[in-house]
């Protein structure tokens, strides 16, 4: 009975302020202010204590607002110093999380000298012991992460404003400054309500590491945010139960681990943003790339030769571009697969369907060549480079364009024939 | 040696070397990097501690010097691959490092000598009783070996490398291109950082080293323009408050070096309220001055553009000025003998344009 | 005692209306005000008499800490022309700008937008910023930005109808990237982007467009575009001012410009003002008058950061 009632106000204490946190953690990280959350929770300490030293007692209630008035504090001082003086803002944070820190120390130390002070039940607050929430501290730390979910969701918009274009929206008239303010204020209150759970030290990361995973999946606000605060909660409803059940394992740092290994992975796979979808992506155009460069040197052989027919040796396309014999049969056999080539030994040549997308994309080869001579009035011996990386890159409405533009021209800068547009090569050349 | 003495020594020193290094942090905008790496180098003096089962500084420094490198180059790793910022990259880095420590030490250490507090915030006091011994002789107090190293070791990083430091902290393009390289440097300020942080851990602990590496060269920045004078001074200012903190903590019963830290964050709002240059009294006077200034200068223009000899009601509203600042700044002018009263209106005297034309001239004001 | 004793007041009232403020030095930037007095609908505030320029800047002087920025700017802005503001790097061009959005305090002087203070005016008023004013990373697409330009009709507490959309997306359509609505924006081009903040500034159906380097870093399509628009703004009747950075196209682009280098150098239309002595007098010299100024002023070399010295 005992240990199920400390689980469940262990899940719901973190999943609050998982939810709290990536919710406003997603508007720090957009607004660049990742590490003012560092610095306030550092800052929350004294006021922690000295909310002790006033009352007494470790109620929640007081605690947590002395925990809020410093913060506050800490805020200002920030502002203040950046505003009135030339130390710039890390400094400026970095003074306010350490002088504040080091007062909450020397209060925690001198507490602990009192006769009254048995404050290790204060120093859960420097890395955070969920096992220790009591009922009360659950109630008010649910009132207020309700409380800064629904200010969030009333201003959402003139904070998306605040977030992007301050200037803008200052210029519309809202009072950026006051919904600056404000969501300084909620940041306490985040900070606030994880201070227990996590502890001062971790508290950044129950807001900038859900935000940051959140935002590789997907480019909508809205959605940024609801993601976020479902990390928060996730990693801290787990990290809160293995630290509660596992002896001896802090639930702070046990929460920030699972959130940096949903990062991690966030990081590698979410698709569009995911280092391996970028680099699968790579690969694909690489791919694609070299694919094209066969056919079109395949075509160019036989352009120069007597008959189309005549088998090309593969000693004789390494030559053209140096390239390896490993690298040549890797690039030759897709193209055998797809029926565009045929091999005959050593030697391959290009199938009807072959030299219709090879002539594809010699056309635009040879047709950018062309619009940077005329257009550009660049010399014909310095387009070929560009026109090397362009034809890979040229959409086949683009190339219509250019063959309007430049009015259906036949030869290109160099008197080749530009391959004229083949019925059919069009859908062979959506592949790739 | 006393063991006061140890302690105002060991605190001197760690707050003579983090001055040293932190002051660069603090110009190249790096003051949270190094609160990062205090944090992020736990876990590698807790491998170090595992590894050779004792507190011997020398794997503990190494462990420290290689997760501080670790951290910058995540940090760097995270910030280039453009998803994320570089903000972001500290937030989600150093905790990341930190938890591990922390778990580390938890499960694996918690019955030994590692205590988590004192990683924290250190304990000084004991220190002057931890000494080294080499056989049977004892060489002193193990702290003042380690943080006199670290000192010797950062003084002779800035020294050695103080050009291309001033250089690459200023002008970072302008380093490159004289051919040093300023990344090679920001890792071995980084390293250095990280050592430093070691180094002070017994002595202040992770957390408030930061206070050590921040607040007094911040401090040190209001005071002076030039860089040799910062430095000087971060170091002066830090060493005071340690010493003082000290003084403070035994008068208060309460954390020295916790202490230490709120003696130098109220030398920091002395400078800033106080600090004639720029610190807030200073830039109020001086852009007291300025406004002063620059309303004379209009009023004379505003007469010499031909607008001579107008009523002042309508100069005054002109401006919209209040009738007070207007009329301070007519009395200004007049007693420096620029203007003169006549009887329709207010005039400009010779000495008026003369130092109207000494200042810049002035051109005519344009209607479309 | 005063010392000079002030006549009563018995010319004409030819400067206007007074400053609603006079206890203070110049005007108060607006965003310090209360949401409630910016969102008054334009019928409330009297129309600006005949002849009334669209922006009076009187006696403007901005400083920046102790350096100055804009010194003793006295110009007007006649209504229903294209505009141009011109002058070389740090010549205040932007601070102008936005002075007269009320996004910084001036040190002296009054601005006056259709003979009113701005935030009376403000409804009137459309602001495109600098491209690079902003993070282009942000997760958000392009006509939720431009619904931006409109949450001042949609108000507090609301979220925007689907008339706000449609409006939004119409304007999408007339800088031609209705296409682009959905797109996240860290994915459009630099002229794209362009585009989007002037389909933001028209959902503001203002009087009055204040626009910081429209042109700078688009490509030749989106230049026209960008023209044809401001072209037919002046037909509808609407006053642009804009910062230009070049000085090739200014006048085929313009109608009236302002040459500005900390001073106003010259200001007025095209043909008589953007000529040779003007723009040698706003772009020549090393050293301008003003940094003169200032130095005699400071009585020192200006010094705001630790000098390499030592």
């Amino acid at each position: 009975m005992e240990l199920s009632f400390t689980a469940r106000n262990v899940m719901l204490g973190a999943a609050l302020l998982g939810v709290a946190g990536g919710a406003m953690g997603s508007f720090t990280l957009l607004r660049r202010q990742s590490l003012l959350g560092d610095a306030l929770s550092h800052a929350a300490l004294p006021g922690i204590c000295f909310a002790f030293l006033l009352t007494g007692s470790k109620a929640p209630l007081p605690l947590f607002a002395g925990a809020l008035i410093a913060g506050l504090l800490g805020a200002l001082t920030m502002l203040a110093t950046v505003r009135w003086s030339r130390v710039k803002e890390d400094s400026a944070m970095g003074i306010v999380l350490s002088v504040f820190f080091g007062l909450g120390i020397v209060l925690l130390t001198y507490i602990q000298k009192l006769p009254t002070g048995n404050q290790s039940g204060l120093d859960k607050f420097l890395f955070g012991q969920a096992a220790t929430l009591v009922e009360e501290d659950v109630q008010v730390m649910a009132l207020l992460s309700v409380g800064v979910l629904a200010l969030l969701a009333l201003f959402y918009k003139e904070l998306k404003i605040l977030a992007f274009d301050r200037e803008y929206g200052a210029s519309l008239g809202l009072p950026m400054r006051s919904l600056e303010i404000l969501l300084t204020l909620l940041l306490v209150v985040v900070v606030v309500v994880g201070l227990q759970t996590v502890g001062v030290v971790l508290l950044v990361a129950t807001l900038i590491t859900p935000a940051a995973a959140a935002r590789q999946w997907t480019d909508r606000l809205g959605v940024m945010i609801l993601l976020s605060a479902a990390i928060g909660a996730g990693s801290g409803v787990l990290g809160a139960l293995v630290s509660a059940t596992v002896p001896r394992l802090p639930t702070g740092p046990v929460i920030v681990l699972f959130a940096s290994f949903v990062l991690v992975v966030s990081l590698f796979l979410a698709p569009r943003r995911g280092y391996l979808w970028a680099l699968a992506r790579e690969r694909r155009v690489e791919r694609r790339i070299r694919r094209e460069n066969l056919l079109k040197d395949l075509y160019r052989v036989g352009e120069g030769g007597e008959s189309w027919d005549r088998f090309v040796s593969l000693p004789q396309l390494m030559g053209l571009r140096g390239q390896s014999s490993a690298r040549l049969l890797r690039s030759a056999r897709p193209l055998l697969q797809d029926g565009l080539m045929q091999r005959q030994g050593d030697t391959v040549r290009l199938t009807d369907k072959g030299r219709r997308e090879a002539a594809g994309v010699v056309r635009k080869h040879r047709l950018w060549e062309l619009y940077l001579t005329r257009r550009l009035e660049l010399p014909s011996d310095h387009v070929h480079r560009d026109a090397e990386a362009m034809e890979h890159a040229l959409t086949d409405e683009a190339v219509t364009e250019l063959d309007a533009l430049l009015g259906h021209p036949e030869l290109d800068p160099h008197g080749r024939p530009i391959p004229p547009v083949v019925a059919g090569a069009a859908g062979e050349e959506a592949t790739a | 040696m006393s063991p006061t003495l140890v302690i105002l020594l060991v605190g001197s020193l760690v707050a003579a070397s983090c001055a040293l290094v932190g002051s660069f942090l603090v110009l190249r905008k790096l003051a949270l990097l190094g609160d990062a790496i205090s944090h992020s180098v736990l876990p590698g003096i807790a491998i170090a501690f595992f590894l050779t089962g004792d507190r011997a500084p020398l794997p503990m420094v190494l462990g420290a010097g290689a997760l501080g490198v670790l951290t910058v180059f995540l940090v760097e790793l995270f910030h280039r691959s453009r998803r994320l910022k570089e903000d972001a990259a500290i937030g989600v880095v150093f905790p990341a490092l930190f938890s591990l420590g922390v778990i580390l030490i938890s499960r694996y250490a918690a019955q030994v000598d590692l205590d988590l507090d004192c990683v924290l915030y250190g304990e000084i006091a004991y220190t002057p009783w931890d000494l080294v011994f080499w056989g049977s002789r004892s060489f002193g107090p193990k702290a003042l070996w380690v943080t006199g190293g670290v000192l010797a070791l950062n003084a002779l990083f800035v020294a050695t490398f103080y050009k291309e430091l001033k250089i690459s902290t200023f002008d970072p393009e302008l380093a490159g291109s004289l051919g040093f390289s300023p990344t090679l440097l920001h890792y071995a300020l980084m390293t250095a950082v990280s050592l430093t942080v070691v180094g002070s851990f017994e002595s202040v602990g992770a957390i408030l080293v930061v206070a050590m590496l921040v607040v007094p060269p911040a401090t040190a920045f209001l005071l002076t323009d030039r860089l040799s004078r910062m430095l000087i001074l971060a170091v002066a200012l830090g060493i005071v408050s340690a010493i003082s903190g000290y003084w403070l903590a035994r008068w208060w019963d309460c954390s020295i070096a916790g202490a230490m830290a709120v003696v130098a964050g109220t030398l920091f709002v002395l400078a800033l309220t106080l600090s004639p240059r720029y610190g807030l009294l200073g830039r109020l006077l001086t852009h007291r001055r300025l406004r002063e200034r620059l309303a004379g200068q209009l009023v004379l223009l505003h007469l010499q553009q031909g607008e001579a000899r107008l009523p002042v009601t309508l100069l005054e509203r002109r401006f919209g000025w209040s009738r007070g600042r207007f009329q301070r700044t007519l009395r200004r002018l007049a007693r420096a003998g620029w203007i003169e009263k006549g009887r329709d209106g207010l005039r400009l005297t010779t000495a008026g344009a003369d130092f109207l034309d000494s200042t810049g001239g002035s051109h005519l004001a344009h209607r479309l | 005692m005063a010392f000079f004793k002030l006549q009563p007041a018995a010319e004409p009232d030819i400067l206007g209306p007074m400053a609603d403020d006079p206890s203070t030095v110049g005007s108060k930037p607006g965003d310090e005000r209360e949401a409630r007095a910016e969102r008054e609908p334009r019928s409330e505030v009297p129309e600006p008499r005949p002849g009334v320029p669209a922006v009076e800047v009187h006696d403007l002087t901005v400083a920046y800490h102790t350096q100055p920025v804009l010194w003793d700017v006295d110009v007007d802005l006649p209504e229903g022309k294209l505009i141009a503001i011109v002058g070389p790097n740090g010549a205040g061009k932007s601070t102008l700008l936005k002075t007269v959005l009320g996004l910084v305090r001036p040190l002296t002087g009054r601005i006056r937008v259709f003979g009113e203070p701005y935030e009376r005016r403000r409804s009137w008023v459309g602001y495109v910023p600098q491209r690079e004013s902003v993070d282009w990373d942000f997760p958000t697409n392009a006509l939720d930005v431009v619904l931006m330009g409109l949450y001042g009709r949609v108000g507090w507490f609301r979220r925007p109808s689907r008339h706000h959309r449609e409006t939004a997306l119409a304007c999408l359509d007339k800088l031609g990237i209705l296409d682009l609505a959905g797109r996240q924006i860290s994915q459009l081009s630099g002229g794209q982007q362009q585009r989007v903040f002037l389909a933001r500034a028209l959902a503001q159906d203002a009087r009055l467009y204040l626009m910081d380097e429209p042109f700078a870093g688009v490509d030749a399509t989106t230049e026209r575009a960008i023209l044809t628009l401001l072209k037919e703004l002046r037909s509808s009747g609407k006053t642009v001012v804009a910062v230009h950075h070049d000085l090739q196209t200014v006048a085929e682009y313009f109608d009236h410009v302002v040459l500005l280098n900390m001073r106003l150098v010259a200001a007025g239309p095209i043909a008589t003002t953007f000529v040779e002595e003007n723009l040698q007098r706003t772009y020549g010299g090393r050293l301008t008058v003003l940094t003169q100024a200032t130095e005699a002023l400071l009585g020192r070399g200006a010094a705001a950061e630790p000098e390499a010295g030592g």
